[in-house]
């Protein structure tokens, strides 16, 4: 740049310059942001369901009867699982591929985190709310699914597995529910 | 000129000597957590070492070197004594007490709770008495700055604010902003509880106060980077200061955007609503504006300096520079690493994508690339240009500086861009070991293998800096030691508006940020039944 020639309007026409790229490369940014939210429904696990974690074991969803996964009777497919002192119960769960499904994470003691190795699948368990987390599963097999906050001296013990399975092998049992067999 | 050098050196020396000592740390938990087999290998070590580790380089470290450099900044720029030498150190004494008695509380084994000490897990009371002690001892800095800059304006109206000392005054001001909200969690959450007052906690509550300290804690360590960037890299550089009205501009954004946009670690989090994140999402993407305009300035006033010396044509003044002069050569290396560390960082804040690396090795990589990276890189270039001046002896080998400045951006580099691919490969943070035998996960193995060589690299640098700051036998001591010269701007700053020249404005905007981006927020945990946890003491009392 030159600075013989009134330097100090050319060195603010050159920071409005640079501020207006700012402001571009920030919109474009927030309207993919806003874009992927309302288009495409990618947004944060947020659903504020409380729940007493002193009493999980005696609530009406997350009792040990109820846990693991079960095709409701309007075909919703549906993973409960707890999280807790350094396990997720149960420790397998079998999910179909190529279809919504929904997991619903609880934790009774301290803070947890999930993760489903290769997805999208990623949340905060905290005690005292259900973490909700819709998916569709595009790989088959056994999927990591390990606790990704430090949730005490076992927390690298704790991993979970996600049996995804192509659609028709996935066969629920009268009651609906689908057991995830230990391989 | 700086009339209390012993006392800014006291408070730099504790900052590195935990620092390096911290690092020897780091590369042990990475050792660990590699196929290699390592000593000691108990997840019982392991998290008391990352404890110890994240609180020495978050707490320690950045306190310590914050407040010395704020002291320094205070009377070389305003050129008068800070206002009471006596309570600044009694606030460095307090924090030595709190660091001894949380670095104790660590070692003790009843405090392996990391930095970020998430209840309802909770450590031995000593842990958080310390932290309390370090953060109340910082409030007697934040005082003392406020006050230097009022006596001056007091003493000279209508002039300028020297901007070292703005920059300076604002980092003070956004930290008493920032340990708003951890404080509250401590004393009236965690305190309670570790005391035995109560046996449940408000986890959700808690979670929201920490993230309230969580997000403009990293830039209240980043500001003396950019204080570094603004008022002595171009004098550095043989340059001048494109425009003093933008970093002035730039300090004042950095105080009202870092503040109300902690949510953004909460974003896989149950307890907060998609209104309230997308609000703080927004927000964030707002203080990526006073970082652009940095670069923009620092990069206009390096293409000064580069002019000045002969560079010609569109990039050949880059060439031109000085950078055999260790500020140079760190602001180059810092601003290289600024670039992954704040791509990564838009990754991070960007709403439902953060799902893809959240609590993955991706986050791990992308803090130390921009803290251990950016910022402390700029926190040795600070110790190199101003220890003449606070220790009266001529630089020692400014060779040995550039190697360690060239050994820490290198190791940081082949630390964290393999972290950040392991990230994305779905590795997970905060874990102790990996089983290699599961084919998923063996395949981690050398690129986990490959960081814990950057972070040899880095252990390396670390006590080279060490060594190039000791004393020599061989170096003169100087008659005269230098006044400490910042960089001059293109325009000599007469005269500035009233709200660059003062801080009103901005914590007013602060103020209104914060209650629309927390105050629901956090009212909606008092109202209705708020779910309460059982206190889960890892302390043992």
């Amino acid at each position: 740049m030159s600075l013989e020639r009134d330097p100090e309007r050319e060195i603010a026409i050159a920071e409005f310059r640079w501020t207006a790229i700012v402001a571009v490369a920030i919109s474009v940014i927030m309207v993919a942001i806003i874009f992927a939210a309302v288009a495409m429904h990618i947004n944060p696990p947020s659903n504020i369901e409380r729940i007493n974690p002193q009493a999980l074991h005696l609530s009406a969803e997350f009792t040990e009867a109820d846990l693991g996964t079960k095709v409701e009777a309007n075909g919703q497919v549906t993973a409960r699982i707890v999280a807790t002192q350094f396990a997720f119960v149960p420790r397998c769960v079998e999910l179909p591929a190529d279809r919504p499904v929904t997991l619903r994470f609880a934790s009774p003691d301290v803070i947890h985190g999930v993760l489903v190795g290769g997805t999208n699948v990623n949340t905060m368990v905290v005690p005292g709310y259900v973490s909700q987390v819709h998916t569709v599963f595009r790989r088959t097999g056994d999927l990591l699914m390990p606790c990704h906050e430090f949730c005490g001296l076992g927390h690298s013990e704790m991993i979970g597995t996600v049996r995804v399975v192509p659609p028709d092998q996935f066969r629920p049992g009268p009651d609906g529910r689908v057991a995830c067999a230990a391989k | 000129m700086p009339q209390n050098r012993r006392l800014v050196l006291a408070h730099l020396w504790v900052a590195f000597l935990v620092f390096a000592t911290a690092t020897i740390l780091g590369v042990w938990q990475m050792w660990v957590r590699s196929p290699l087999a390592a000593p000691q290998d108990v997840p019982m070590r392991y998290y008391q070492s990352v404890t110890a580790h994240g609180v020495s380089m978050a707490y320690v470290l950045t306190t310590f070197f914050i407040m010395g450099f704020g002291y320094f900044t205070a009377e070389a720029a305003l050129g008068r004594e800070i206002p009471s030498r006596r309570w600044a150190w009694t606030g460095f004494w307090t924090a030595i007490v709190g660091v001894a008695l949380t670095i104790g509380a660590i070692a003790s084994g009843h405090a392996s709770v990391l930095y970020t000490f998430y209840p309802p897990m909770t450590a031995t009371v000593w842990f958080y008495l310390g932290l309390v002690l370090v953060v109340a001892a910082s409030w007697i800095w934040v005082a003392q700055m406020i006050i230097a800059v009022g006596r001056f304006k007091r003493d000279h109206p209508g002039a300028p604010v020297p901007l070292a000392m703005y920059g300076a005054t604002v980092n003070a001001i956004m930290w008493l902003w920032t340990t708003v909200g951890v404080t509250l969690e401590i004393l009236f959450q965690i305190l309670p509880a570790t005391l035995g007052l109560t046996r449940t906690i408000d986890v959700g509550l808690a979670r929201t106060l920490f993230a309230w300290t969580l997000h403009p804690i990293v830039y209240f360590w980043l500001l003396p980077a950019y204080v570094a960037f603004y008022t002595m890299a171009p004098r550095a550089a043989g340059g001048r200061l494109y425009s003093d009205t933008m970093g002035r501009f730039s300090f004042a954004l950095f105080l009202v955007y870092s503040l109300p946009v902690g949510m953004h670690h909460l974003l896989m989090d149950p307890e907060q609503s998609t209104g309230f994140k997308f609000v703080q999402v927004a927000l964030t993407a707002l203080v990526v504006v006073p970082t652009l305009l940095t670069v923009f300035t620092i990069g206009a006033s390096m293409e000064i300096a580069g002019r000045m010396r002969g560079g010609k044509g569109l990039f050949g003044w880059i060439g031109a520079l000085p950078w055999d002069r260790p500020m140079v050569l760190a602001t180059g290396l810092a601003f290289f690493m600024l670039w992954f560390g704040g791509f990564g960082g838009l990754i991070n804040m960007s709403y439902g994508m953060n799902a893809m690396v959240h609590n993955t090795s991706w986050v791990t990589a992308h803090f130390h690339l921009i803290f251990g990276g950016t910022v402390v890189i700029m926190y040795f270039a600070i110790a190199y240009e101003i220890w003449p001046t606070l220790t009266g002896r001529a630089a020692p080998s400014v060779r040995s500086q550039r190697l360690q400045l060239w050994l820490w951006a290198i190791g940081m580099l082949v630390m964290a861009l393999p972290w950040h691919y392991l990230g994305l490969e779905g590795q997970w943070r905060r874990v102790a070991a990996f089983d290699y035998s599961d084919p998923r996960i063996a395949p981690w193995g050398p690129w986990v293998i490959v960081s814990l060589v950057g972070g040899v690299i880095l252990l390396t640098s670390a006590w080279l800096f060490i060594i190039n700051l000791l004393p020599r036998r061989d170096q003169p001591r100087l008659a005269n030691p230098p006044a400490y010269a910042f960089a001059l701007p293109v325009h000599p700053v007469v005269k500035v508006p009233a709200a660059l020249n003062g801080f009103a404005l901005w914590n007013g905007l602060v103020a209104f940020l914060m209650l629309v981006a927390y105050g629901f927020p956090i009212a909606q945990f008092f109202i209705g039944a708020s779910p309460q946890a059982l206190v889960h003491s890892f302390g043992g009392g």
